[in-house]
């Protein structure tokens, strides 16, 4: 058995209930011909059950690092990972990953694809049901016309809702989104940013989101979590979005907050921790 | 209204149709010209008093009757008609190349998903790959003391290693995203099998197919030489031994052709089996 070195995975006294997701004091270091190379150091997080959290940062701040050891790709060198004080080993059906390429398996049609993962995690359930179950998601991000289309057939944007809906139709604890958006025009963007809150709101899933943008960030999260550069990249600043919920963009941005907000992420990412080879 | 129908279908595929028509005529008539140059260049090399191969018209007197017009003549042991003489050295070739083609993509698929069975087998396959095909032939004689299973074992042999090695590379290559998704979605071997590897790897198989094809119908050809018995090999052999030279050329041009049509065979059920990525 691990030894808990954080309070953090207490019951919390609010709710009577242990914290949801634990990211305890986590390093991750690799090692290299010329020495041992660290990419985390000391990364400590809780976040709630339902809660919306962004993550941002230069690149090769190990973000997706991060991120994978949440998902259960790598394991951490130092510290642990705990949802709902169960530690993290592999991955699994209960931390879904939208990957930024999509990622869907290019030979088989958007309802194969979301069907494969229905099948595979859901066995027990009937033909009908687990056809049922992929409809609905399928419905949900309003591809139902574009079931039988193979991902080739689909716009990136499209592409991104099927990974959405097969992500989500497998009722996932915690959705992880690697700068799901990134490979996407503004406009297709700011569609999805929309479709994600509406989702987010109706399934009460909670959400880890890398991004680059500040702006879909301060629009969608609860908390930005915001990294220091690598290497031993941690934890900088966590800053609390609290705009009201449901959000809308452009009430959003008439608030005088978003400017206060935007500015202080921007000091923080371009003055404080600016990238050396940012101009 | 049907005038009006037929008037449209007209319109919009006659040019179409044409055009069609003009692009066979525009590859055909370069390739019919130049193989006019090469028949008459090959006729006026051999038409001297001391040629000693025949022209072209000389093969074509020899040869005419009875081996081409009557392809399907039955006459005593190996006097057969070519017809039959292709169709047995195609049974062998179709005996060693299935048997090759099972035993290879399994084999392909083992060195492909574990590196162990990589580092192990790699070597070995890369120093027997390069031993020519004849070289199998007396061990293979030895072996089974039957000159019709040796000859399979040669076409075995032959054209397994292009299927291992290909097979192999495209189960490396499987993309990063593909496997990580099955990981999340924990799909059983089984599952992983049938809906990532397989399509993944199916275009990297047919390469390694079509390339032992043509290995297969070089080899057999050879075997034949020297194992005898009927077979568009031994008939070559037989008839320089008798002294017919044209006979050889004619039984050479139709070994180019089956060899051909062998390679589109593979090609064409490669379209049919290689998991279509836009429709």
């Amino acid at each position: 058995m691990q030894t808990l070195s954080n309070a953090d995975l207490r019951v919390d006294p609010s709710t009577g209930q242990p914290p949801f997701l634990v990211i305890d004091n986590v390093s991750k270091v690799y090692p290299t011909p010329t020495g041992s190379y660290v990419v985390l150091e000391g990364i400590s997080l809780t976040v709630r059950e339902g809660e919306f959290v962004c993550v941002i940062g230069h690149s090769g701040c190990g973000k997706s690092t991060l991120l994978d050891m949440v998902s259960g790709f790598r394991q951490p060198t130092e510290g642990q990972v705990w949802l709902e004080s169960q530690p993290i080993t592999q991955p699994g059906p209960d931390r879904m990953v939208v990957f930024q390429n999509y990622s869907l398996l290019p030979w088989k049609t958007a309802f194969e694809n979301i069907y494969l993962g229905v099948h595979s995690v859901f066995p027990d359930k009937s033909k009908a049901e687990k056809e049922a179950i992929t409809r609905e998601h399928l419905e949900m991000v309003g591809l139902l016309e574009s079931a039988h289309k193979k991902p080739g057939q689909l716009s990136g944007g499209m592409k991104q809702r099927v990974c959405i809906a097969r992500a989500l139709a497998l009722r996932p604890k915690v959705l992880i989104l690697d700068e799901p958006f990134g490979a996407l025009d503004p406009i297709t963007r700011e569609e999805l940013q929309e479709e994600l809150l509406k989702i987010w709101a109706e399934h009460q899933v909670t959400v880890l989101m890398i991004t680059h943008d500040i702006d879909e960030a301060l629009l969608l999260s609860d908390r930005l979590v915001m990294m220091t550069n690598g290497p031993a990249a941690t934890i900088g600043e966590i800053l609390d979005i609290p705009f009201p919920r449901p959000r809308n963009r452009s009430r959003v941005m008439e608030s005088p907050l978003y400017y206060e907000l935007r500015n202080h992420a921007l000091d923080f990412l371009y003055r404080r921790f600016a990238h050396d080879d940012v101009e | 209204m049907a005038t009006n129908i037929n008037t449209n279908v007209r319109s919009a595929y006659a040019p179409n149709w044409n055009e069609k028509v003009n692009k066979v005529v525009r590859r055909t008539v370069p390739t019919l010209v130049a193989v006019i140059i090469v028949l008459a260049i090959w006729q006026l090399l051999c038409s001297g008093p001391d040629a000693t191969l025949p022209g072209p018209l000389q093969v074509l007197e020899d040869t005419w009757d009875p081996l081409i017009i009557d392809p399907f003549f039955q006459g005593e042991g190996t006097d057969q008609g070519l017809f039959w003489q292709i169709a047995a050295s195609l049974k062998r070739v179709a005996m060693g190349y299935a048997l090759a083609a099972v035993v290879g993509i399994s084999l392909g698929v083992l060195i492909g998903v574990s590196t162990l069975m990589f580092d192990a087998l790699d070597p070995i396959f890369q120093v027997l790959r390069t031993v020519p095909p004849l070289a199998w032939l007396p061990i293979s004689l030895a072996a089974m003391r039957d000159s019709q299973p040796a000859a399979i074992f040669v076409i075995f042999i032959t054209a397994i290693w292009p299927i291992i090695i290909n097979t192999g590379v495209g189960v490396q290559n499987i993309p990063q995203d593909y496997n990580n998704v099955a990981k999340v979605l924990q799909l059983s071997k089984i599952q992983y099998f049938t809906n990532v590897l397989l399509p993944a790897t199916v275009p990297y198989i047919f390469t390694g197919l079509k390339i032992a094809i043509g290995l297969s119908w070089l080899a057999i050809v050879a075997a034949e030489m020297l194992t005898g018995g009927v077979g568009i090999g031994f008939f070559i052999w037989d008839a320089y031994n008798s002294g017919n030279i044209s006979e050889v050329i004619l039984a050479i041009l139709y070994v180019g052709l089956v060899g051909l049509l062998l390679d589109k065979l593979i090609s064409f059920i490669a379209t049919l089996v290689v998991p279509n990525e836009m429709s």
